[in-house]
C-alpha cells in the first residue's frame, strides 16, 4: 500500500523493473515505519501509564484526605472541604475527566500539598540536578564497564576478568544506598573517614553557582554521589559487553580476521568490538529506568536537591499530588529512552529492521 | 556413602504406591543428583552455608536473644556506642545492641525476600505457563502486559504501591509480590514454547492429553528447574527491594519487625554518620550483600548443574 504510493510519483521507475525498485522502496522506508511503529507503541503506554496513574492515586488509595490530614487534627467539616476541593467527592469518571483534562490540555499536575505550589513548578527545578547527576554517572559506568567487559572478554577466565567479575558481582549485590553511606563514611565523615569531601547538598551556601569557581564547588558536591551511582551501575556495562563480546569472537568472521594474519588488536579494535558494541549502547538507553531508581535513594543520602530527594520529600509528607507527578515523569522518561533505544537499535542494525 | 542408603528407599516405595512411586523415586534421585552437584561447586557450597546460617539466626533470635532486646525504654548502653566487647558491633540511636539488632532483622529481611519471591514465582510461573501453552491471543494480551509492566521503572512504583496501600511487612510483601514477576513469565514462556515443541508433548496430545494436563504434569516439571533457579535471583532483588523501601522510611514501624533497611533508616537519619558509629552502619549492609551475594551464587549453581550448555564452558 505504503510503497505504490511512493512509487506512483516516478513512472519510468516501475517500467524500469517493477520488483527491485519496489523492493529497494520498501527498504528505503524500512527505518520510518519501524520508528512509525515504535513512536505509535510509546504513545500507546503513555496513555496506558496515564489511565493506570490516575487508577493508582484515585481508586486504590480509597481516601487520600484521611492520608494527608493523619496527624493533624482536623474536624470533619474542614475534611469535606479540602475532598471538595481536591475533587475527592466527586464520582470517579468526573475525577477521571478532570484529571485527563487537566493533564492534557492545561498540562497541570495538581498542587503540592506539602510546598504549596502547582506540583510541576516544584519539579521542574529539580530536574535539572538529577539530570547532571544520573548524565554524569552514566558516561562514566558505561565507558568503564564497557572498558572492562571489552578487556574481561578478551582474557577470558584470565586474572583480569575473574577479579572483575567478582567486583561487579558484589557492587550489584549493594543497595545504592549502602555504598553511599560508606563513601561518605569514610571519604566525608571527620570521625572515622577523611573529611575531604562535602556531606551533601550541591553547593556551598556562601559559593555563586554561575561563576567558574562555583562550577568547581559543584562539581567537588558531585563527586560522591556521582561516584557511588557509576560503581553500583558498573556491572550492568561490563557484564552486557562481556557477553557480547563473547558472542562475536565466536563468530566465522573473526576466524577470518586472524587466518589473514592480522595481529591481535587489530582483530579487536576493529571487527569484534564494532560489532559487539552495537547491543551494548542501546543498553545504555534501557537502563536508564534502574539508574533513576538508584539515583532515588543516592540523592536522599548526600542531600543532593534533584527529584530523588523530592520524591523522599514527597513520601515522608504524603504529598500525594507530587508523587503522582513525579511517578508519571519517571515512568514517561524511562518510556522516551526506550522508544530511543529502538529507534537507534533500528537505524544502526540492519538485523533488527526485518522485524 | 549415599549410594548405600538408596536401596533400602527404593524397596520401602515400592511396597507402599507401585503406580507414583517409579516417578517419585526418580524425581527424588535427581533432586539428590542436583543438591550433590550444587554442592561440589565452590560457589553452591559458599552460597548454601552463608544462607543456612542466616536462616539459623533468623529462626532462633527471639528464643535465644527474646524481646527485650528491642526496647528502647530500657536500652542498656549510650547512644551510638563504638564497637566494644559488651556491644561488638556498637549501639544505635536509642543504646541497644547493633548485633542483637542484626539477628532481629534477619527475621524480615528474609521472611519478605522468600514471601515476596513466591508470590511473585506463582504469578510468573501461571503466566509464562499459560500464555506459552495456550499462545493465541492470550499470549499477546499477556506478553503486551508484560511488556508494559517491564516499561514501569520498578522503584518508583513499589513507592507508589507501597505509599497509597500504607506501611508493613504484609504490605511490602505484597508489594515487591505483584511487581517482580515479569522478567519470570518472559524467561519460563520462551522455555515453554521449547518445551512445547518436543516430541513427547504431541504424544501427549495425541492422546487425548486435556490442555490442564499437558501443562501441570509435563510442561511444568519441566521448566521446574528454571523456576528454582529464577526463585533465588528473585529473593535477592526482593531483599534488595525490601531495604530501599525501608530506607526510604516505608518500612514496618513496629520494634519486632525492624529490618537491616529499618537499622540502616535509623542509623542515617539520627546521624549515625556525623556521629561516626560505623558498627551500625556497616553491619546491617555488610549483612544484606552477604545474603543477596548467596542467594545470586546459589542461583548462579543452579543453573550451571541444571543448564547443561553453561556446564560446558
Amino acid at each position: 500500500m505504503t510503497a505504490t504510493t511512493v512509487d506512483s510519483p516516478s513512472p519510468e521507475a516501475r517500467t524500469a523493473s517493477g520488483g527491485g525498485r519496489d523492493n529497494r522502496i520498501r527498504r528505503k522506508l524500512r527505518v520510518p515505519m519501524l520508528i512509525g511503529r515504535r513512536l505509535v507503541g510509546a504513545l500507546i503506554s503513555l496513555l496506558t501509564v496515564l489511565v493506570f496513574n490516575f487508577f493508582l492515586f484515585n481508586v486504590l488509595s480509597s481516601d487520600p484526605i484521611k492520608a494527608l490530614v493523619r496527624n493533624r487534627h482536623l474536624d470533619a467539616a474542614a475534611q469535606a472541604h479540602l475532598r471538595h476541593e481536591f475533587g475527592y467527592d466527586q464520582s470517579l469518571w468526573r475525577q477521571f475527566v478532570a484529571y485527563m483534562q487537566q493533564l492534557l490540555l492545561h498540562h497541570n499536575l495538581g498542587i503540592s500539598t506539602t510546598y504549596t505550589q502547582p506540583v510541576w513548578s516544584v519539579i521542574s527545578t529539580r530536574i535539572w540536578p538529577t539530570v547532571l547527576l544520573v548524565g554524569v554517572s552514566t558516561l562514566l559506568s558505561s565507558l568503564i564497564g564497557t572498558w572492562i567487559g571489552i578487556k574481561g572478554a578478551w582474557e577470558r577466565n584470565g586474572r583480569f576478568d575473574k577479579i572483575s567479575n567478582g567486583v561487579s558481582v558484589t557492587l550489584y549485590s549493594m543497595p545504592e544506598f549502602w555504598l553511599g553511606i560508606v563513601l561518605l563514611l569514610f571519604l566525608a565523615g571527620n570521625q572515622v573517614g577523611l573529611g575531604v569531601f562535602p556531606l551533601g547538598g550541591m553547593n556551598d551556601v556562601d559559593v555563586d553557582v554561575s561563576s567558574p569557581s562555583g562550577w568547581v564547588n559543584v562539581a567537588w558536591h558531585l563527586t560522591l554521589p556521582c561516584l557511588t551511582l557509576t560503581l553500583a551501575y558498573l556491572a550492568q556495562y561490563s557484564l552486557v559487553m562481556r557477553s557480547s563480546m563473547l558472542d562475536e569472537m565466536g563468530q566465522d568472521y573473526v576466524r577470518t580476521a586472524r587466518a589473514k594474519g592480522l595481529r591481535d588488536l587489530a582483530v579487536r579494535r576493529s571487527h569484534v568490538v564494532p560489532n559487539a558494541l552495537l547491543p551494548a549502547v542501546t543498553q545504555i538507553f534501557l537502563y536508564f529506568g534502574f539508574v533513576i531508581s538508584g539515583a532515588l535513594t543516592v540523592e536522599y543520602v548526600f542531600s543532593w536537591p534533584g527529584l530523588g530527594l523530592l520524591t523522599e520529600d514527597a513520601i515522608s509528607g504524603a504529598d500525594f499530588p507530587l508523587l503522582r507527578g513525579l511517578f508519571l515523569l519517571f515512568t514517561a522518561s524511562v518510556i522516551v529512552c526506550n522508544l530511543l533505544a529502538d529507534v537507534m537499535l533500528g537505524v544502526l542494525d540492519p538485523r533488527v529492521r526485518e522485524l | 556413602m549415599t549410594m548405600g542408603q538408596a536401596p533400602p528407599a527404593v524397596t520401602t516405595s515400592h511396597a507402599a504406591a507401585p503406580g507414583g512411586s517409579v516417578v517419585w523415586r526418580r524425581r527424588r534421585a535427581s533432586i539428590k543428583r542436583t543438591w550433590l552437584e550444587l554442592w561440589a561447586q565452590p560457589q553452591g557450597k559458599a552460597g548454601v552455608i552463608v544462607l543456612g546460617l542466616a536462616i539459623l539466626v533468623a529462626i532462633f533470635a527471639p528464643v535465644i536473644l527474646g524481646q527485650g532486646v528491642l526496647s528502647i525504654v530500657h536500652a542498656p548502653g549510650r547512644q551510638f556506642e563504638p564497637p566494644s566487647l559488651t556491644y561488638p558491633l556498637g549501639t544505635d540511636e536509642y543504646g541497644r545492641s547493633v548485633l542483637d539488632l542484626l539477628a532481629w532483622g534477619s527475621r524480615t529481611s528474609l521472611l519478605v525476600g522468600f514471601c515476596a519471591a513466591i508470590i511473585a514465582m506463582v504469578i510468573g510461573t501461571v503466566v509464562g505457563v499459560v500464555s506459552g501453552h495456550y499462545g493465541g491471543w492470550v499470549d499477546t494480551i499477556a506478553m503486551r502486559f508484560d511488556d508494559w509492566m517491564l516499561v514501569i521503572p520498578f522503584l518508583p512504583l513499589v513507592i507508589v504501591l507501597n505509599v497509597l496501600l500504607g506501611r508493613g511487612v504484609d504490605k511490602t510483601i505484597l508489594v515487591l509480590g505483584i511487581t517482580s514477576w515479569p522478567g519470570t513469565a518472559r524467561i519460563l514462556r520462551a522455555q515453554v514454547l521449547s518445551v512445547k515443541a518436543r516430541p513427547y508433548m504431541e504424544r501427549a496430545r495425541a492422546l487425548g492429553a486435556s490442555n490442564r494436563h499437558q501443562m501441570v504434569k509435563h510442561t511444568l516439571p519441566n521448566i521446574m528447574p528454571l523456576v528454582l533457579a529464577n526463585t533465588t535471583i528473585t529473593i535477592a532483588g526482593a531483599i534488595l527491594s525490601e531495604s530501599t523501601l525501608s530506607f526510604l522510611g516505608l518500612g514496618d514501624p513496629s520494634l519486632t519487625a525492624a529490618s537491616w533497611g529499618t537499622m540502616l533508616d535509623g542509623a542515617f537519619s539520627e546521624g549515625a554518620v556525623s556521629r561516626g558509629a560505623w558498627g551500625y552502619l556497616l553491619a546491617p549492609g555488610i549483612a544484606i550483600v552477604l545474603v543477596v551475594l548467596a542467594f545470586t551464587w546459589c542461583g548462579n549453581a543452579l543453573e550451571k548443574v541444571l543448564n547443561p550448555r553453561l556446564q560446558q564452558e
